[in-house]
């Protein structure tokens, strides 16, 4: 972490709803799917933060918000001070000079009939930089070193690369225009065991060599755990809590931090075997969200006043905050994480 | 069946596919055995040949182009020579298996009940009512709330999770000795994962099958078998019992694997050991050990030798297949657990390359290197 403390994004109040329509040619609107409902955060300068949730929580859409590939229903996205959902035509392209993102599929992400050097420089054609051939060249073949990729390479087609060496491709697109932010969709999801490690280091590398603010969503939370400096939990297009790191994975306060961290699956014969705490059923529909507190429905302290008020974002202690009536003790939270976990805060 | 000990004997079981690129080695001489009631976890990455020896078993791969050779002795009767509805006869029956995907793997146009009364007629002679009943138990059984109304529900109207379960009930259907679940929760959130382990450690030990589960994590693995297996490039390059994979490794793409991954019990600031390199075509496999170009023990010598696998000297049970010698790869396995890279560690490869001092000493007429 650089200069701490300063955002480079806040995000107030972010709104997304998806209109649920009738009837195929005078479509009536009946509902609304509400990915991303009432979101606030900032992204510190230098930090990586991640977005953590299961399927449908919303934190892809919250991600595509901030880049403005999705047209938010309402609410206020400051980019170093100004809100960028103002901004359009050149003023919003030239945004995205600043902003860059990693996708989840290195399959579907590369156009299959271009080269890996016309596909890196790509943002240079759109932005018009670097217009001379051979500077153009060097440059591509600057980032491709850089992100370790053999720079002789570049007449190379997509299918002629491995799944760890194309996610590398889009990384490199990615830092083509020194972009201060890079949002990562589950850059690793897609590759085998072995190659995920190549790719978190080199992210890792890069964050710190180029000072680059990264927000990093996956849904394993090992690979968050160990990519992130600051945590947020999503359930329901809502965050249900936001830590740093440490405290998050020491001590999680909302029982729906504790489920998650429970069913992660450890590699350790002798640890792993315990009795854990076991979420029933399944997500609810974000068409028809739960009243009040969304997890109250599959929550195990839940009581009636869950159902009735929602509870605030608001400050647990530790770096904390979580929007819950009532927390996880520290007795609760130790006995829904990994004994070797809590051991290994411990000596911190 | 009665003083057998094994349920499922694999030997020697190789398929090869032959294609218009060339021919795949897909499975490569892998033997194992599953235990009435125990769990075997078969680990690898995609492309090592752990779902071919699978759906090898099911008689799946059954076409003009494979060549399969080998035995896979069920209940001592061999499946590979089996006549094509005798085997039908089992598959389903004695023998059931949860797919992947289960979006693809369910029909779309029927009700998810009809389609699990059918795997009951298919085996068993019985009334409609008394299938759809069953249909309606087996719902219950993995945990689908309101068994009696979503019997008459479409796969499109159950999510992952519920249509996962969906998939367990079907191959629970007829109460099968033997579960191959291929990649049962790759698809699944955490929390719909853990769900999904808990049922079928459940069912587990209330019907006492056995259950071979074949994935990529690791984590999963140490959950729930009794045994691993690891494959590599068709073959299996390191099996033991649960505690022993995780506790004494001794396989180099084992150790990658343990290493490659975040774990929540690591400290954060210690850096992932990446395997290099890509998982090799099995169609043109690495001369030797297939491991040798991602290995970061490797000798000259690994190039030519195809390493056997053997058992590791006192350790009853764990079989390995690697060049190093037993004390050589412990020594690794300890250094790498305490902290020290694979660059590091290469210096005790070559120091086992040496002749022996004792030996050097006598005709010590050249200096060497």
């Amino acid at each position: 972490m650089t200069s701490a403390g300063e955002p480079l994004i806040e995000v107030r109040n972010l709104v997304k709803h998806f209109p649920i329509t009738r009837g195929v040619i005078r479509q009536k609107k009946v509902g609304a799917v509400k990915a991303v409902d009432d979101v606030s955060f900032d992204v510190i300068s230098g930090e990586t933060l991640g977005i953590v949730g299961e399927t449908g929580c919303g934190k892809s859409t919250t991600a595509r918000l901030l880049v403005r590939l999705l047209e938010p229903t309402s609410g206020e996205v400051r980019f170093e001070g100004e809100d960028i959902l103002k901004r359009k035509g050149s003023a919003l392209k030239s945004l995205r000079r600043e902003m860059q993102m990693i996708f989840q599929d290195p399959y579907s992400s590369l156009n299959p009939r271009k080269t890996i050097g016309s596909i890196i420089a790509e943002p240079y054609v759109i932005h018009g930089l670097e217009k001379g051939e051979g500077d153009r060249k060097k440059r591509v073949q600057e980032l491709m070193d850089m992100v370790g990729l053999n720079p002789e390479h570049y007449n190379r087609y997509p299918h002629e690369f491995s799944g760890g060496q194309r996610q590398r491709i889009g990384v490199a697109r990615a830092l083509a225009l020194g972009p201060k932010l890079l949002v990562a969709d589950e850059p690793v999801s897609a590759l085998d065991v072995s190659i995920q490690a190549q790719v978190l280091n080199l992210l890792r590398r890069l964050q710190s060599e180029l000072g680059l603010t990264v927000i990093f969503i996956a849904h394993d939370l090992s690979v968050v755990r160990h990519m992130c400096d600051r945590v947020a939990v999503m359930y329901i297009g809502k965050i249900v809590e936001l830590a740093p790191g440490e405290a998050l994975y020491g001590f999680p306060r909302h029982p729906y931090t504790g489920a998650l961290l429970s069913a992660v699956p450890m590699p350790d014969p002798v640890g792993s075997r315990r009795k854990r705490e076991l979420l029933t059923g399944d997500v609810p529909s974000p068409a028809n969200p739960p009243s009040a507190c969304r997890f109250h429905t599959r929550c195990p302290k839940a009581q009636e006043i869950c159902s009735q008020d929602e509870p605030p974002l608001e400050d647990k202690g530790a770096g904390t905050v979580a929007a819950c009536h009532y927390p996880l003790t520290r007795e609760e939270a130790d006995s829904r994480l990994p004994a070797a976990l809590t051991a290994v805060e411990a000596n911190r | 069946m009665s003083t057998r000990e094994f349920l499922l004997e694999v030997e020697e079981l190789k398929v090869e596919f032959h294609t218009d690129d060339g021919i795949v080695h897909a499975v490569d001489g892998v033997s194992y055995t599953v235990k009435a009631g125990t769990t075997l976890g078969i680990v690898g990455e995609s492309g090592s040949g752990k779902s071919v020896s699978a759906l090898t078993t099911l008689g799946l791969t059954r076409s003009r182009r494979t060549r399969v050779s080998g035995r896979i002795l069920f209940e001592g009767r061999d499946l590979l020579t089996l006549p094509d509805d005798e085997l039908r006869a089992i598959r389903g029956d004695d023998i059931a298996m949860i797919f992947q995907d289960p979006l693809s793997s369910l029909h779309p146009f029927y009700k998810v009940g009809y389609q699990l009364m059918e795997a009951v007629l298919a085996h068993r002679d019985v009334s409609k009512g008394t299938a759809r009943d069953r249909a309606i138990d087996l719902l219950e059984l993995v945990g689908i709330p309101d068994p009696h109304r979503r019997v008459d529900a479409y796969p499109h109207e159950f999510s992952g999770g519920m249509r996962q379960r969906a998939m367990i009930a079907m191959a629970l259907a007829n109460e099968p000795k033997l579960l191959i679940a291929d990649e049962p929760t790759t698809a699944l959130d955490v929390t719909v994962q853990a769900q999904i382990l808990a049922l079928l450690d459940d069912l587990q030990q209330r019907l006492g099958m056995a259950v071979i589960i074949i994935t990529h994590d690791l984590g999963v693995v140490a959950e729930i078998a009794d045994e691993i297996a690891v494959m590599y490039a068709g073959r299996i390059v390191e099996h033991a019992s649960t505690e022993r994979i995780f506790a004494t490794p001794q396989h180099p793409y084992t150790w990658g694997l343990l290493k490659s991954i975040p774990r929540l019990d690591t400290p954060r600031s210690e850096d992932l050991v990446p395997i290099s390199g890509r998982p090799p075509s099995l169609i043109n496999r690495p001369s030797g050990c297939h491991f040798h170009p991602r290995c970061p023990y490797v000798r000259a010598e690994h190039r030519r030798v195809d390493p056997k696998l053997q058992s590791v000297p006192g350790e009853l049970g764990h079989e390995v297949a690697c060049t190093l010698t037993a004390p050589v790869r412990t020594q690794i396995w300890q250094g790498l657990r305490a902290g020290q890279t694979p660059e590091e560690l290469h210096r005790l490869v070559e120091d086992e390359a040496k002749p022996p001092v004792i030996a050097a000493a006598q005709p010590a007429t050249d200096g060497g290197p």
